[in-house]
């Protein structure tokens, strides 16, 4: 299978969409002539004309507002904030009005708009260019959240979610962009709300997303070392997410860790912990850890930020304190 | 094309329409049989008709927390309207919005909305997705001068200035933000705002149908044929108070009296005597909404409460083969 890098796949996912279905377009600022500032739109302006890529001025509360009216009106809008940092600009769009729209016009419409926003470190870009910002989402009602961690999965979710009939924010890991992984000639829609495991393993089941999928699998390598086995489960889906899949897994292994790049606290995981330690209390051996970011806004300097990233290092010492 | 004096009739018919159902409203509220807020548009609702009255299905509307007058000129169904604002299952929104949602797509009324100014982007889209089908249509929004200080206009007025999409803006300037004074909210002014994008800009006496149908008809028909934004902001009154139950002390007695001078209905009504209409006519009308009213609300008393097994309905779409 061919190796492209994890943006190709984003950019094979728009085109794709676009290519069969005329109701789809793009919009972000500076996708259409310079495609975009990560690259992630190269090409689109070229091949489907100002009519369907627009370059939007900085105004990401229009921009997701033109997501939200568009979709109203019969079409499948795909906008693209820069930095998720950003994202906070259009609160209002997405969370009191595309989150809710369907259920609050007593299930009139649906909405079927996606929002693209790179997040994570790894880039020295300081506090506000950095965050990991999924878990606001997904503690809303009526968004979707995604989190590709290989270029199969980013082109197989952007399709799912470009298909989808409500909102899905898709988040991708910046430091993945130039990343290589296989993806097959002919790819295929990934269903949204499943997991995957990355690595099968009996000691003890690693749940993670994003870019934390590949420091779980460095992870696994310095533990088989150990002579320890863990299962690295790629969630993919935050929202929703593949508790069934969780479950299963913790059935085999009885011991639990979740790690994201995002702050620990409050995060994704927290929610990960509780139905765990609900629905799956009589399968735990050990106490559940969490992996994340200390509670503090991500730092610039290359030593603060470095220390400040969480990675296969800080799992390996979970995944010990499990086995402890 | 000016608005004829036989349209003026229909355009009469449906203020009294608006603003009986919302004095039946008010009345309902006093009596606790109304839950949440209730923002009336008593004294406004020559703007919504006015500027419906030249739009059609395929034009869409979106809409503030004062929308009644808004979605019934759009075409909403009255009883559905009823009870959605009851609280009941058969109401268009089966009773998870309530007064500030009532919405309709299927007739192009995008929603009422909470969130002042939040209609302005969510019209700037439907706009664009007007402008890409390339139909002709065009997509109106209503807001207050409240939202005139609310960043998104910034934003909305430049992208579809910029971009020469079919929003008319709709400010309905009732001189009053919830408790404060226009004046004391905007330093400057909605025409000089709209200037400053280039976009085209009409004041208008918001509680004249006429002159509100006129203007909304000159600007609709110049959007149709070329795709671009333009303004209109009308003077209108706030006759109750921001909402039922707000006690009004900041209002004073002379705006009180202005007011009922200006009623948009009474000064229809001497329009079509001037004309000629006589007041059996005007009887006969009167008791005609009341009927349509009575009916429609009898429906909506009629309509159960939502039961808590539609709670989490329609948070997703449900799709089919997929779980
Ligand atoms: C974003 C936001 N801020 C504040 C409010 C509270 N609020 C509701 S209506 C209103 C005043 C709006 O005034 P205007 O837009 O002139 O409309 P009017 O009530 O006069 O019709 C305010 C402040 C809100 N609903 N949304
Ligand atoms: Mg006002």
């Amino acid at each position: 299978m061919p190796e492209v890098r994890y943006l190709k796949a984003v950019n094979q996912a728009l085109y794709d969409a676009m290519e069969v279905d005329d109701s789809v377009f793009v919009i972000g600022e500076d996708v259409a002539a310079a495609g975009g500032p990560f690259k992630a739109t190269r090409g689109l302006l070229e091949t489907f004309g100002p009519g369907r890529v627009y370059d939007a001025p900085i105004a990401e509360a229009v921009i997701a507002g033109v997501a939200v009216g568009a979709a109203m009106t019969g079409m499948r809008p795909v906008a693209e904030i820069m930095f998720m940092d950003f994202i906070t600009l259009a609160m209002d769009q997405i969370v009191n009005q595309a989150a809710k729209a369907r259920s609050m016009f007593g299930g009139q419409a649906s909405l079927p708009l996606v929002i693209r926003a790179p997040h994570g470190g790894g880039l020295n870009a300081g506090p506000q260019h950095s965050q990991c910002l999924e878990a606001w989402f997904a503690h809303v009602p009526g968004l979707k959240v995604v989190c590709p961690a290989n270029a199969a999965d980013a082109y197989g979710l952007i399709r799912s979610a470009i298909d989808d009939p409500d909102p899905v924010i898709v988040v991708e890991n910046k430091t993945l962009y130039a990343a290589k992984s296989e993806l097959p000639d002919d790819p295929q829609a990934v269903p949204i709300g499943k997991a995957t495991i990355s690595r099968p393993g009996r000691d003890v089941t690693v749940v993670t997303y994003g870019a934390m999928v590949r420091e779980a699998l460095t992870a696994a390598d310095q533990l088989t070392i150990e002579g320890v086995d863990i299962e690295v489960l790629d969630l993919r889906s935050i929202q929703p997410w593949d508790e069934a899949m969780v479950v299963s897994s913790l059935a085999r292994t009885h011991r639990l860790v979740v790690a994201h790049e995002a702050v620990e606290a409050f995060g994704v995981g927290a929610e990960v912990v509780a139905r765990m330690a609900d629905v799956g209390f009589d399968e735990l051996d050990a106490p559940i850890i969490r992996v994340g970011a200390p509670f503090a806004p991500s730092p610039f300097a290359k030593s603060l930020e470095a220390a400040y990233r969480p990675d296969a290092s800080d799992i390996v010492r979970a995944v010990r304190r499990t086995l402890a | 094309m000016p608005i004829k004096s036989s349209s003026l009739q229909v355009l009469y018919r449906q203020m009294l329409l608006i603003r009986r159902a919302e004095e039946r409203l008010q009345k309902l509220f006093a009596d606790g049989d109304v839950p949440g807020f209730l923002h009336l548009s008593i004294g406004q609702e020559a703007v919504a008709v006015g500027i419906s009255s030249v739009l059609g299905v395929a034009d869409t509307v979106s809409s503030n927390h004062r929308g009644h007058g808004h979605a019934l000129a759009k075409g909403v169904s009255l009883s559905g309207f009823f009870a959605e604002i009851l609280g009941r299952a058969d109401g268009v929104c089966r009773g998870r919005g309530g007064s500030m949602h009532v919405a309709d797509l299927s007739i192009g009324m995008l929603g009422a909305n909470g969130i002042v100014g939040a209609g302005m982007p969510i019209t700037t889209g439907s706009a664009l997705a007007l402008k890409m089908k390339g139909a002709g249509n065009i997509a109106a929004v209503y807001f207050g001068d409240g939202a005139l200080a609310e960043g998104v206009i910034h934003e909305c007025f430049n992208l579809t200035s910029l971009w020469s999409l079919p929003v008319l803006f709709v400010c309905e300037n009732n001189g009053w933000s919830e408790f404060s004074p226009t004046e004391r909210q905007l330093a400057t002014s909605l025409e000089r705002l709209s200037a400053a994008f280039g976009i085209a800009f009409a004041s208008v006496d918001g509680n004249d149908v006429v002159a509100v149908a006129d203007q909304a008809d000159k600007f609709v028909n110049q959007m149709r044929d070329m795709p671009s934004p333009r303004v209109i902001e009308c003077q209108t009154t706030r006759i109750r108070g921001h909402f039922e139950g707000d006690p009004q002390d900041y209002r004073n007695k002379e705006e009180m009296s202005m007011m009922s001078e200006r009623d948009p209905i009474a000064r229809a009504r001497s329009q079509l005597l001037a004309e000629g209409l006589s007041d059996v006519w005007f009887e006969q009308l009167h008791a005609e909404v009341d009927s349509e009213i009575d009916v429609a609300l009898k429906l909506a008393k009629g309509s159960p409460e939502p039961t808590s097994d539609s709670l989490v309905a329609d948070v997703y779409t449900p799709r089919l083969g997929v779980s």
